[in-house]
């Protein structure tokens, strides 16, 4: 037993004490903080799809009418459609540089749960993807025609459908991770999983435009959120396992 | 954590006191032991594994050799528990270790081909990111682990600036930080010069003086002083 | 004890000649109920007096709907059992479900189409049914692309049967969003399956004919399932002796 002494106690794993565990909810901030300083350091993954945003809510003006009264009438479908594909741009990155060189591994075999680590990435995904777009949402709105005072209505209703988005996105990523090319099949696994989310956003978009009370859609879009949370997490590490095996 | 009163945290010391019956964790490392009991493993319609045993003891490294396909990397992927074996078990301990897969994970740490590393981070953020999520970390002890890994100098460059020897020197540096007593090498001295491949057999030592074990599937004979060396040969089928 | 029972049904070789022993009398059951059914559809009952003869394509659109359905949920417990229990033949049984029930999806959504001719005087109408039918039909064709894009059949059918399970949680939230959504913008479409005002000569046929055509989903699915068993199974002995023989 005296061989046992030799090294450094600091760096013994006999010597992990109580206190070196961190909480879930320092993991969790460290996931996140990672995932934050790795998108700034390559911020054209970042600005692409905000970038794509506006184009495509460009193209209405131009093949439909510039017309701000017809426009005004086709914003929710035109913001949301925008939103839609645009959220789906990015989430081909989500796990894929992470499953390339390991580090997915990593995660798996950490002892925590990859439950939770997957949520926490989901997290920063939707802060890196979603609140953009939301906080583009209002500009893209004003373009259409929209007034001044439905924009709090389109913000609000972005933000919190944009969440469960990125939960689908989450799911439908981790299980093409081991496909090449997966762009195509990810859309049409997500896509049609997305389209409650698009039926309550448009809606409450749509009454926020016309000036009438949006709380019933938004509180349908905060329920899928909510449901989003508890099944996604799920279901993307189930599948992550899959992909590692 | 105070919250929780006396309620121990950590998951690490509950492990060693529900597995030895001990509140001592030195008097708990004397049994760490990992077995492999007829192991077999397919690949879609490739048999990769052939009832494969084999036992490693605290104080022991396993060698892994044999040809390309003869399911090194197999191998040690099913001791962790990313693949699962069709027929037998991977014993931690005496006990099947998918019984906890969580508790034994954290108890090992497992290195790839590729160097578990982002290129756009330095060395040291990698480190702090990829073991912060398992244990705590002072500064003075991610500087040690790159001192011992002769890492110090390049630290703070971006790992995108680094040789493919310097990056494995800092997954090194990560495995000893990890603190866990089961390692768990896919060919760790891929890449490194004769000086790296000493410091391989180096760490290792230390860590089988630790009482540590270690697994590792290799192309060139280890550099390792320790007593506690064994070989498992495995061949094509 | 119940072990052994399992184990039994999951043996390969069990499975194929359950399978064969039983298809004919699902077979047989289904061609005269199928038979019977359309007599009385066809033949027997009266035309409707709102919509003339137009509404008999009710006797093969309804029982498809509800296949559709049915079919998914069947292919996502079984993936869901082949997840857990590791269970093989599970999984077969999920890959031999997808193109029937893509199949029966694709027949509620022309004969839909079809009926609204006569009905709303076009061939398609954003109706709920329709809707959710076609959505559904994405769904299938989702799951059928992520099985045909990995080599490997397990991950191939581990990876699937998590799709088939949020697959399944999702279809009644888009059900209900798409009827939701469809009750804002048109008034109640035509209900015609309303029990109170079918009469018993046209409500008989149609229930013989969802029995019908379960039966015949039955006898299809346990001889795909055979032909499954024995790619699936191909470097086994029994399998040559099956086919020598």
């Amino acid at each position: 037993m005296n061989n046992l002494m030799a090294g450094e106690a600091e760096r013994s794993f006999v010597s992990a004490r109580i206190s070196d565990t961190p909480s879930v909810f320092a993991v969790a901030s460290l996931m996140l903080a990672r995932d934050l300083r790795l998108a700034f350091r390559k911020a054209s993954q970042l600005v692409q799809p905000l970038a794509f945003f506006a184009l495509v809510t460009t193209l209405f003006p131009l093949a439909v009418t510039p017309e701000l009264t017809q426009l005004r009438r086709i914003a929710p479908g035109v913001v949301w459609a925008a939103a839609l594909l645009s959220s789906l741009l990015a989430l081909e990155f989500l796990f894929r540089d992470d499953a390339q060189d390991g580090t997915l591994e990593q995660y798996a075999l950490s002892g925590r749960s990859l439950t939770g680590l997957l949520a926490a990435k989901t997290a920063a995904h939707w802060l890196l993807t979603g609140l953009p777009l939301a906080l583009m949402a209002p500009l893209a709105g004003v373009a259409l025609g929209v007034q001044g005072a439905a924009l709090p209505g389109i913000l609000a209703s972005v933000t919190v459908g944009t969440v469960t988005l990125s939960l689908i996105g989450a799911v439908g990523a981790a299980l093409t991770l081991g496909v090449r090319r997966s762009g195509a099949l990810l859309s049409l696994l997500t896509l049609p999983l997305s389209i409650p989310v698009l039926i309550f956003g448009a809606r409450a978009t749509q009454l926020a435009i016309r000036g009438q009370p949006y709380g019933a859609p938004l509180t349908l879009l905060a329920a899928l959120a909510v449901f989003g949370i508890t099944v996604s997490p799920l279901a993307a590490a189930a599948a992550v396992r899959i992909n590692l095996e | 954590m105070d919250v929780y009163g006396d309620i121990p945290a950590n998951w690490r010391d509950l492990v060693l006191r529900k597995y030895s019956g001990t509140e001592d964790p030195q008097e708990g490392m004397s049994d760490f032991t990992l077995k492999g009991e007829n192991v077999h493993l397919w690949r879609g319609e490739r048999h990769v594994l052939h009832g494969v045993h084999f036992s490693v003891a605290g104080g022991q490294c396993l060698q892994l050799t044999g040809p390309n396909g003869a399911g090194k990397t197999s191998l040690l992927r099913t001791v962790c528990g990313l693949s699962y074996p069709e027929e037998g078990h991977i014993l931690w301990r005496g006990e099947d270790v998918r019984v906890d897969l969580p508790a034994f994970h954290a108890q090992l740490a497992y290195l790839g081909h590729e160097p578990p590393l982002k290129m756009e981070l330095t060395a040291r953020e990698n480190l702090h990111y990829w073991v912060g999520v398992r244990r705590r970390l002072s500064g003075r002890e991610l500087d040690g682990a790159l001192e011992r890994v002769g890492a110090q100098r390049w630290a703070d460059r971006p790992v995108r600036t680094l040789s493919a020897g310097q990056k494995r020197r800092v997954a090194l540096a990560g495995l000893t930080l990890m603190a866990v007593p089961l390692w768990l090498l896919d060919e760790p001295t891929t890449n490194l010069d004769a000086e790296g491949q000493r410091l391989v057999g180096r760490l290792i030592d230390e860590h089988l003086a630790e009482g540590g074990l270690a697994m590792a599937a290799v192309h060139h004979e280890l550099i390792i002083s320790s007593q506690g060396l064994r070989r498992l040969e495995l061949r094509l089928e | 004890m119940a072990w052994t029972w399992f184990h039994r049904l999951a043996s390969p070789p069990h499975v194929y000649r359950t399978a064969e022993r039983l298809t004919p009398w699902f077979a047989w059951s289904a061609a005269i109920l199928i038979v019977a059914g359309l007599i009385g559809g066809l033949y027997l009952s009266p035309p409707d007096y709102q919509q003339g003869d137009g509404y008999r394509i009710l006797y093969v659109h309804a029982p498809s709907a509800w296949l559709s359905l049915l079919v998914y949920t069947t292919m996502a417990v079984a993936g869901g059992i082949g997840l857990i229990w590791r269970m093989k033949v599970a999984h077969a049984v999920a890959a031999s479900c997808a193109p029937i029930g893509a199949s029966f999806t694709l027949a509620a959504l022309v004969t839909g189409s079809l009926w609204g001719k006569p009905m709303w005087g076009t061939y398609w109408q954003w109706d709920p049914r329709l809707t959710s039918e076609l959505i559904l039909f994405f769904l299938y064709l989702g799951y059928m692309g992520l099985r045909a894009a990995f080599d490997d059949v397990q991950r191939s059918d581990r990876i699937s049967a998590v799709l088939a399970v949020v697959g399944v949680i999702n279809v009644p939230i888009i059900h209900y969003s798409v009827v939701w959504w469809n009750s804002l913008h048109q008034g109640p479409s035509v209900m015609y399956l309303g029990k109170p005002t079918m009469p018993p000569s046209m409500l008989v046929p149609l229930l013989i004919m969802f029995v019908g055509f379960t039966l015949f989903f039955a006898a299809v699915l346990l001889m795909r399932l055979r032909g499954e068993v024995l790619i699936r199974e191909r470097a086994a002995s029994w399998v040559r002796e099956v086919v020598h023989s």
